[in-house]
């Protein structure tokens, strides 16, 4: 899943202040599993500005609503939830960068009698597993072109800091990455993993040069199904 | 010849070959890249030239290393893939083939977080195999990643370096394994301190045959004091240093303790020349180039041949 952080709360307060209405907006799917933009951390969030801005005399009103999903029309056409956003003069929206963006451009083909600022309330940080309670870890970098079949499951693009694919560099150390010793050597569990399939011979020839067109180097990605197009 | 350059053809002669590194300023002074260059020159083989070393930024390895050709000593210039995607990488290979440099070292890079300017954004399109792998297509094809034929001549000795001492220990000959089926030339160690593990490191590659596919350079560094040491068995990733070492480093006394690492290093040089598979040793004497000399006189390396 999009797993995301939430902004320091200084820079939130800034990007609205400026505003009398306030709409935080949750997204109750991603960014909720890991507990940075769902329902309770809208409400949360609501409640610290109307503290903040009411300490400094500032009258504001600021609500909460949620959508199961931001990155998808479906979830946001409801018109009772298309009005409150309409009575809004911002929406703080708590989804991860692709719901804020779909947010905004929703807004802007449905709501065509006033533009509706939408403004970003989490940074946005990777693809990732919830490996234990409240730890997150990064697992793909959508490269477009998937190597685990030859990694025995681990990805060298995203878990090696530096997307070797014939590692290990020169700085693993006791099965720790250089870079940190909190960090995983991808290569060293690479290898490790390789060693219980009896695969070890899979990582032997050198592995080529990577085509990076379908990655994010080719450009932005559109996906296209014929098929399920009307 | 693959390259026609010194270091090669002493190599094929079996000479016992010595190289020295120079890190380049972190700015213009050219007299500084020309102080060391003096203090090398003579005293050994070839001279790596930096490319950004510990992500800090440097004058470009190429420039250094057309001065150092200037000066009248032969460049082994390094390249990481921290920096260049591979066009940048071809482009500036065909700059360095033009201004004469003949040497050169495929390198990863060390990550940028350990630099100066740890907000960048690093490249790594390619690694150092895929690395050894375009040069010598380069070289032997004549041709760029493409397919598409050089316009001109491109010889090229290719290098790479390889850490011995990094984990997983057992995999590690098995990747310089995978260096030499790339096309590697030759090859230079991290800096060797553990000889038990160099020589259990060096057995298994002797059992492979790599030795004769490449030409490996032993890695060695003087300890210029007891902190130094403790500082790089602590922080320089895949660098371990024998208690021992640092005992010995410590009984010296003080005021002696460079003289008793100068020592250190020649008597391992000697050990390291009688190992089978050893065809040289690289010197990385960090701003030290002024005692180069004299290490490799007390090392009995000296005079030094001509290819």
């Amino acid at each position: 899943m999009i797993t995301a952080d939430r902004k320091p709360f200084e820079e939130i307060k800034a990007s609205v202040k400026d505003y009398d209405k306030i709409m935080v907006l949750a997204c109750e799917t991603c960014v909720a599993v890991c507990q940075a933009g769902g329902e309770k951390e809208a409400e949360i969030l609501a409640s610290e500005l109307k503290l903040a801005f009411g300490n400094e005399g500032k009258k504001v009103e600021v609500n909460d609503e949620h959508v199961i999903r931001q990155c998808d029309d479906e979830f946001m056409a409801d018109p009772a939830f298309l009005e409150k956003v309409k009575e809004a003069d911002i929406v703080l929206s708590i989804a991860c960068g692709v719901g804020v963006q779909h947010a905004c451009n929703f807004f802007s083909r449905t709501i065509t009698d006033k533009p509706i600022r939408v403004v970003p309330g989490l940074n946005t940080t990777f693809m990732g597993a919830n490996i234990d309670v409240g730890l997150w870890e990064e697992r793909c970098l959508g490269c477009g072109d998937c190597v685990l079949e030859r990694t025995g499951g681990i990805c060298p693009i995203t878990r090696c800091a530096k997307s070797l694919l014939n590692g290990p560099c020169g700085g693993s150390s006791n099965g720790k990455c250089e870079i940190n010793k909190d960090t995983d050597c991808a290569w060293h569990l690479i290898i490790e993993r390789l060693e219980v399939l009896g695969e070890l011979d899979r990582i032997k020839p050198v592995e080529m040069y990577k085509d990076w067109r379908p990655s994010h180097s080719g450009g932005p990605r559109k996906r296209v199904r014929e098929d399920l197009r009307l | 010849m693959k390259s026609g350059s010194n270091l090669e053809r002493l190599l094929e002669k079996g000479e016992f070959v010595i190289t020295g590194e120079l890190g380049p300023p972190k700015g213009t002074d050219v007299e500084v890249v020309k102080e060391k260059a003096a203090m090398l020159k003579g005293n050994v083989d070839a001279v790596n030239i930096t490319d950004n070393q510990t992500a800090i930024v440097r004058m470009s390895s190429i420039a250094t290393s057309k001065i150092l050709i200037d000066e009248g000593l032969e460049p082994t210039m390094q390249m990481v893939a921290r920096d260049r995607n591979r066009l940048a990488m071809m482009s500036d290979l065909f700059g360095a083939n033009a201004l004469g440099i003949r040497n050169m070292l495929c390198l990863s890079g060390d990550h940028q977080s350990f630099g100066n300017h740890p907000e960048a954004k690093n490249v790594f399109d390619i690694d150092s195999i895929q690395m050894i792998y375009m040069v010598k297509t380069m070289r032997d094809e004549h041709k760029v990643i493409c397919g598409d034929e050089i316009e001109g001549d491109f010889k090229m000795f290719i290098g790479a370096a390889c850490n011995p001492f990094a984990d997983p220990f057992q995999y590690r000959p098995h990747r310089l394994a995978k260096k030499v089926e790339a096309g590697l030339d030759f090859i230079q160690t991290q800096c060797i301190y553990d000889m038990k593990r160099f020589k259990e490191f060096m057995k298994q590659v002797v059992d492979m045959g790599l030795h004769e596919r490449c030409k490996i350079l032993a890695g060695v560094t003087p300890l210029k004091s007891v902190g130094m040491a403790r500082y790089m068995a602590a922080n320089v990733s895949g660098i371990i240093i024998p208690e021992d070492t640092i005992e010995r480093l410590k009984g010296a006394g003080k005021g002696n303790v460079a003289a008793e690492g100068i020592k250190i290093v020649c008597e391992q040089i000697q050990e390291l020349r009688a190992l089978e598979g050893i065809a040289g040793v690289h010197l990385m004497a960090i701003e030290w180039e002024h005692r180069v000399h004299e290490i490799v006189e007390m090392a009995g390396l000296l005079p030094r041949p001509k290819g």
